[in-house]
């Protein structure tokens, strides 16, 4: 086993879920083989661009390929949603990083997905489950036109709610209606882990606290290296500094700061927003110079920390 | 040495300091008594023939000189610029007793860029051995042990975790201290000297040092991944918008190029008035980053004098002139919150010295009553790293109790065949002395793979009978 070429990261596959949501399969047989469930990735698409976070959403061994699902929502993820094609490779791509997320021996337990949340969740459902789990899974999404792997997790799950904002499909609310459910249902539930943006995985959990119930988030601040040599993704849990990317990224979610963690992800709103719009204008004028390319819409930006939904 | 007019270099991040024409080079050549006792090769980490270079180039031999210095150092022109000189070699030169010391740094410099000007790459034929040499970090300590075991004939491969090597002298020094291209074009002899780099790696995670001694063919394994996990202050409104370590800010702008944003895609925050706490070097280069990328007020927050000041001394005295503000024998209290989730200043004392401390220095303590506010809308933090956990996360290698590497006076970690040098064993310390250690972790490698070492002949000796110059044949696993 010697590493070969490590530094060609070619994308043998691409799936898009929604206008927002696309999966990028990439290849890098030495990390799928090294990847463990709650393990992420820094990503660059291009030589001038951001190293960017990405929770692992699956590994192929076989394949040799890591996948990831990723929301267009900043200049880059919107940029990779338009260059990174089956064929094309990446600048970059180091990993797996972070503490694997441990699988334990929990007889009965709620793995909670919102949003691109559900991506990463799905191998962490699947590893319960080969541990003989019963696993109860509640996946949340704003509307039924973003719903993606219902099916693949379900093929994982003894139960499972879907929730929608809206009520488009599964039931009407967000997941914490589905945790409330199911605590209502399963006295012995063990443990609950939730992956999500940063305001679903606080509400989860408020929903367990009162239970006692064992709840594990996975958290993904704004990062730099990824190897604990910056500090940027620091983020406070039961009072004390912890850097997401080598103590984590999974927490105790009863002790996380989650307000602490909103408003840090909020560092480069005002950068992010002006590369965002630099960028769209920059398309807008190549559109003009070539009429028969489609425009490209300027989606309002949400909240910056919608940016880190799971992904 | 003629450098960029202060005020003109706060606003760019071209070099400061211009280094030597031929005639300067030749006139401070001069200077140098060619003295007997030759106290500066003693006074030098990787102890470099600074006599026989200096005499080389008064014969305007430049490419003799850099000839000279190679067989020690490869990495003349980063070295020249990087190192504390005037605590190391120029501190003990014999012509500083009376006058000024020679300034050897400059000197090592001026052959380093013609070295670098005039592709003079040395390579050695060097008959491969048939090792193999895995390295850890592709910093100081990676670079100096991969050029020692590269020449001794092994195949050597470098990991960095990073898209591009050079480590600390790439993400951390700055442009106008140590301009990339100068870092390039030394690894880019290493290249020429066979050494492989392979980026974006992450080793302990992608795979760990035990898989790269037992299934990935590595007969030996330098470990040099360098310092990690800035310390915090622990004070009130440390994890406000706007508080950031040293080594986050020189990453963006250095290695990632924020300071070209939005050029480059990674933004890096801008403070009009910067606070920096530390007065290292990392400080100093925090500090001057921020003139350049901006900042209106700089200010150095430290809670001994400048005496104690650790900081090289040409780095505190350019950013005096470059108009830092320095407020000595202050210790921060409390960043202040400006009700939005952002700086609005910051609370210090004024310390007084005390009786010395362990580190020898007198300790500072706080003057009563003496507390006040300043105006800033950034904290950066350049007090010092804690051990990156990494390593001893994903492997069994023995860690001390502050969670560095343990190492024998060999630089031998607890598995056999895995060394370790520079800020991952000894916590925060120069690139010179970085270097050191990948040079001596080279001696103990060569002498572990029983690689007869024609610089350092091996100590000799027999161990149960068989000559311990001689190969070994099996690898027996300690820990």
């Amino acid at each position: 086993m010697h590493p070969g070429d490590l530094s060609r990261f070619e994308i043998v596959s691409r799936q898009d879920f929604s206008d927002a949501t696309y999966l990028l399969e990439v290849r890098h047989p030495m990390m799928a083989r090294a990847a463990r469930p709650g393990q992420f990735v820094i990503v660059m698409s291009h030589e001038h661009g951001e190293r960017i976070p990405l929770t692992i959403a699956d590994f192929d061994r076989s394949r040799g390929t890591i996948t990831l699902v990723i929301q267009a929502v900043g200049k880059t993820t919107r940029e990779m949603q338009q260059t990174c094609k089956t064929g094309t490779t990446l600048h970059a791509m180091v990993g797996p990083m972070g503490i694997p997320s441990p699988i334990g021996r929990a007889r009965k337990v709620v793995c909670v997905g919102g949003g691109l949340g559900v991506a990463p969740m799905f191998p962490q459902a699947r590893g319960f489950k080969a541990n003989g789990a019963y696993v109860i899974g509640i996946v949340g999404f704003r509307t039924k036109s973003l719903v993606f792997w219902e099916d693949k997790f379900r093929s994982c799950c003894d139960e499972f709610i879907l929730c929608t904002d809206d009520g488009s499909a599964g039931i009407k609310g967000l997941v914490t209606e589905g945790i409330r459910r199911a605590i209502a249902k399963h006295a012995d539930i063990e443990e609950v882990v939730a992956i999500g943006p940063p305001v679903m995985m606080k509400g989860c959990a408020e929903a367990t606290r009162a239970h006692k119930i064992k709840t594990v988030v996975s958290l993904n601040p704004i990062m730099v290296d990824g190897t604990g040599m910056c500090g940027g993704c620091r983020v406070k849990i039961g009072g004390e500094v912890k850097f997401a990317c080598v103590d984590g990224p999974d927490f105790d979610g009863h002790k996380v700061d989650f307000d602490d963690l909103m408003s840090r992800l909020r560092r480069y709103a005002r950068e992010e927003r002006a590369a965002a719009e630099r960028w769209s204008e920059n398309c807008r004028m190549k559109n003009l110079a070539d009429p028969v390319a489609p425009a490209v819409e300027l989606l309002e930006l949400p909240d910056p920390f919608e940016d880190v939904k799971g992904g | 040495m003629r450098e960029q007019d202060a005020g003109a270099r706060a606003k760019n991040f071209a070099e400061v300091a211009c280094g030597y024409s031929v005639e300067e080079a030749l006139r401070e050549a001069e200077r140098c008594l060619l003295c007997p006792d030759e106290p500066c090769i003693k006074g030098c980490p990787v102890s470099i023939d600074i006599p026989g270079f200096i005499r080389k180039i008064g014969e305007k031999d430049f490419r003799g000189a850099y000839d000279v210095i190679a067989e020690t150092n490869l990495l003349a022109a980063v070295c020249g610029r990087v190192c504390p000189q005037e605590t190391q070699c120029e501190q003990v030169c014999t012509v500083g007793e009376s006058l000024e010391p020679v300034a050897i740094g400059r000197l090592e410099r001026f052959v380093g860029d013609a070295a670098i000007q005039n592709a003079w790459g040395r390579v050695p034929s060097v008959a491969p051995n048939g090792f193999c040499i895995g390295i850890v970090g592709s910093g100081p300590a990676g670079m100096a042990c991969a050029a020692d075991m590269a020449k001794a004939g092994c195949e050597v491969t470098v990991f960095e975790a990073f898209h591009q090597p050079g480590g600390v002298l790439k993400y951390g020094i700055p442009d106008f201290r140590l301009p990339n291209e100068v870092v390039d074009a030394e690894i880019e002899n290493l290249r020429k000297l066979g050494v492989k780099f392979e980026c974006n790696t992450l080793v302990g995670r992608l795979f760990t040092i035990e898989q790269m001694i037992d299934e990935m063919g590595f007969h030996a394994v330098f470990i040099g991944t360098g310092a990690g996990y800035p310390s915090m202050l622990g004070v009130p409104g440390d994890s406000l918008n706007g508080v950031l370590s040293a080594n986050e800010l020189l990453t963006r702008c250095n290695l990632l190029r924020a300071r070209d944003f939005p050029d480059f895609d990674t933004p890096v925050p801008l403070g009009r008035q910067v606070a920096v706490i530390g007065a290292g070097n990392t400080a100093m280069d925090a500090m001057r980053v921020c003139l350049r990328l901006g900042a209106h007020k700089v200010h150095c927050v430290y809670r001994r004098s400048r005496t104690e000041c650790p900081a090289r001394a040409e780095e505190v005295h350019h950013a005096e002139q470059e108009g830092i503000e320095f407020h000595w024998l202050t210790a921060p209290l409390a960043i202040l919150d400006d009700g939005k989730g952002g700086v609005r200043g910051m609370r210090c004392i004024r310390m007084e010295l005390g009786e010395p401390d362990d580190s020898g220095r007198r300790r500072p303590v706080p003057v009563k009553g003496s507390e006040f506010d300043f105006e800033a809308d950034q904290v950066v933090y350049a007090i010092g790293t804690n051990a990156n956990p990494i390593i001893g996360q994903t492997s069994r290698l023995r860690l001390n109790k502050r969670g560095y590497l343990e190492t024998d006076g060999d630089l031998a970690t607890s598995m056999a065949g895995v060394y370790a040098g520079g800020d991952i064993v000894t916590g925060a310390a120069t690139v010179i002395e970085a270097m050191g250690a990948g040079r001596k972790a080279a001696r103990s490698m060569k002498a572990y793979l029983g690689i007869r070492d024609a610089e350092h002949a091996a100590t000799g000796g027999t161990l149960f009978g068989i000559d311990l110059r001689e190969r070994n044949f099996a690898r027996i696993r300690v820990a």
